[in-house]
């Protein structure tokens, strides 16, 4: 008997070990190249690496010298246009569709995929698109003249003044659809009993959408915010297919700043100490809302 | 022409009928009880009055105002729901004005609206709070507070006591009562609670699968339910409903019952027009009270007859001692006097008071009127 309960045992043991064995490899690996580099970059910022990583180490001259570069400061303050544009067209246009498709209208089944499918498409992708739409001797303008309007003019993306607007079109196209999804989902998460209660109260359409339900939806705007913001810092990759970072340094973002500084102008501490800056930018809102998110849920 | 009429209103979803040809008329004043089990149609019902959802065919009117169509707005009817479904945004104060906001009343009369309700409903220390950080008895009381501002001609109540602890629920229920009578107010309330229908009424509607199944005051209800369904369903524990043989002995019917043992034993009934079905089978309806030791009958009734059976089980229950029998191969419930006397597995002399026994038509389910 005894023997047959240590069996069972070793059973139960090798059960909960199973588990943990097949996922040590992703947690290693993880653990390495997420955390290790992060931290490895964070040292790099440090010294006074060029081509290739060097350990010399230089405290925080990096710092300084990043943020003399004008390189550097033109792709911040293009960060800031382009986030707060972005940021907030995704969510009135986000919140103005999902209102609209709460309305039970009908077809929504058809629609609220349409909106979406452009989430499903990569930044490259949605970049050349929109750079061969935009494009004055292929796109829009093109067709305009070709269609007999000959006065029409639109070349912001050859314009390095309106360039930037043109990042915040493709990207605003491409996000929207997901942000409406998420009030959607909030939208449809109110009690209905809320609705009715607001229906006899005598609220008008208008009362009822800025008094109780956008206020109800403001964990979704929460959520939102840090998704959009997050991807805002992150563009690199739309850039890249877009304008390519032109005319000029008009749409240069501190990822594409941060890409070029390291790996093509040989200055990999200074692309380093650009990189920790955007870290800790997204730390900062990152940090209170998982907080806050965690704790709410605790409750 | 009653304050709310309900005439003739039924109620379909695509193909699916969920109310039929449902009537009732509502004196101002009274306090209206709907029950029926779950999915009978009674929030449906309830929407209908306060105009959430179109009427199918048939009218209803408040005030002789026809109402179909109309904007539940514009019913001047409030409504308290199960959830409370109170602003969570908004504090106490704000949910309970937002409805007078709407309806354009100036801001020093609603100040003054508000204070008047929240005094009555002592809630004044509350009203600068959010709902979030109230308890689930005090969000109760906002919610009976935002319909009682608005005093509107008729309150609609859905289940708003089903969400609270048993002891709270019937704390709420007599308050609620006193608020009736205190402000005399038309109620329409909806529940599948019968004890709550019981006490809270002047009048019960009993529904079924979208049937209106009987009409009437508490009494009625309980003393002469219309048929097997509502005999079942009001009262706790449940009536007890037994196959039995009537005997008719010199124009006197009796009720031919099996104990235990199967033993045949008679009872005489109260009613006097059951001559026609000598020989045929009934159901019997006893409720546990009717059903004692001999010493606990009731001195008023005219016709106590004896019965003795072998006790099942004995279940105390403080104020109450119930006592489960075989009677016509059914299990039988009798309520007792705490003290009574009795021992399971025993023989017992019991004494059944036939004033209160109805009898129903095992085919059509009806009573069969006395
Ligand atoms: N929107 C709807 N579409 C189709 N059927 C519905 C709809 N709303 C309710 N029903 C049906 O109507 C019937 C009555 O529903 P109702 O909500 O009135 O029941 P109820 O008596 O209030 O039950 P409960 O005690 O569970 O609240 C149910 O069978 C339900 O399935
Ligand atoms: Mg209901």
């Amino acid at each position: 008997m005894p023997i047959r309960t240590t069996r069972a045992d070793l059973r139960t043991r090798l059960q909960d070990f199973i588990p943990k064995i097949v996922l040590a490899p992703s947690l290693a690996a993880i653990l390495i190249f997420v955390y290790g580099f992060i931290v490895f970059t964070g040292y790099l910022s440090m010294t006074d690496s060029k081509m290739l990583p060097s350990f010399d180490f230089v405290g925080l001259d990096n710092y300084v010298r990043l943020f003399s570069l004008p390189a550097w400061n033109t792709a911040l303050i293009n960060l800031v246009i382009f986030a707060a544009l972005y940021i907030a067209i995704c969510t009135v246009i986000g919140l103005g569709l999902a209102i609209l498709l709460d309305q039970k209208i009908r077809g929504e089944g058809v629609l609220r995929p349409i909106y979406l499918y452009p989430m499903a498409l990569s930044f490259i992708v949605t970049g050349t698109a929109w750079k061969w739409f935009l494009d004055p001797g292929l796109g829009l303008e093109n067709t305009m003249h070709l269609w007999g309007w000959t006065d029409f003019q639109f070349n912001w993306i050859k314009d390095r003044h309106m360039a930037i607007y043109t990042l915040v079109i493709a990207a605003v196209w491409q996000t929207s659809g997901f942000v409406m999804a998420m009030f959607l989902a909030g939208l449809r998460g109110i009690d209905n009993e809320i609705l009715k209660a607001a229906q006899i109260d005598g609220a008008s359409n208008f009362a009822l959408y800025r008094r109780i339900v956008i206020p109800l939806l403001r964990p979704a705007f929460l959520s939102a915010f840090v998704i959009l913001f997050h991807m805002a810092i992150k563009s690199y990759d739309l850039v890249i297919a877009l304008t390519g970072g032109g005319p000029g340094r008009a749409t240069e973002l501190p990822a594409t700043f941060m890409y070029s500084y390291t790996f093509t102008r040989n200055s990999m501490g200074i692309g380093a100490a650009s990189a920790v800056i955007m870290l800790m930018t997204v730390a900062a809102i990152m940090i209170p809302y998982l907080y806050s998110e965690l704790g709410a849920k605790k409750e | 022409m009653g304050f709310l009429d309900i005439s003739h209103v039924s109620k379909a979803y695509g193909s699916v009928q969920v109310l039929h040809e449902v009537d009732i008329s509502v004196e101002e004043g009274e306090f209206i009880v709907l029950v029926g089990p779950s999915g009978c149609g009674k929030s449906t019902l309830m929407n209908m009055i306060a105009g959430l959802e179109p009427i199918t065919t048939g009218d209803i009117s408040i005030r002789g105002r026809l109402m179909n169509g109309v904007h539940p707005s514009k019913r001047n009817i409030a409504m308290v729901f199960q959830s409370y479904a109170l602003y969570p945004n908004m504090t106490v104060a704000q949910n309970m004005t937002f409805g007078l906001e709407m309806h354009g009343v100036p801001k020093a009369e609603r100040d003054r609206l508000l204070a008047d309700v929240a005094r009555l409903l002592q809630i004044d220390h509350l009203l600068e709070r959010k709902p979030g950080h109230l308890s689930g008895g005090q969000r109760q009381r906002v919610a009976m507070g935002r319909a009682l501002v608005r005093n509107p001609d008729v309150f609609l109540f859905d289940e708003p006591l089903s969400n609270l602890d048993a002891k709270l629920r019937v704390d709420m229920r007599t308050e609620i009562k006193k608020l009736h009578q205190k402000l005399g107010t038309t109620i329409v309330y909806v529940t599948h609670d019968q004890i709550e229908a019981l006490t809270l009424s002047t009048r019960i509607a009993v529904m079924n699968k979208g049937y209106i199944q009987q009409l009437g005051t508490p009494k009625e209800i309980y003393d002469t339910p219309a048929n097997l369904f509502v005999a079942t369903f009001m009262g706790s524990p449940a009536m007890n409903i037994l196959p039995a043989t009537i005997k008719v002995r010199d124009g006197v019917a009796f009720a031919e019952i099996a104990d235990a043992q199967g033993r045949l034993q008679s009872l005489q009934f109260s009613q006097k027009n059951l001559a026609s079905w000598d020989g045929k089978e009934i159901l019997l309806g006893i409720r546990p009270e009717a059903i004692t030791d001999i010493d606990g009958a009731d001195r008023k009734s005219q016709n106590i007859q004896r019965f003795s059976n072998v006790v099942t089980v004995i279940e105390p229950a403080g104020s109450d001692t119930f006592v489960t029998m075989t009677v016509s191969g059914r299990d039988v419930v009798a309520r007792m006097r705490a003290d009574a006397s009795v021992a399971a597995r025993d023989r017992f002399e019991f004494a059944v008071n036939m004033d209160k026994a109805v009898v129903f038509d095992p085919k059509t389910e009806a009573r069969i009127p006395g």
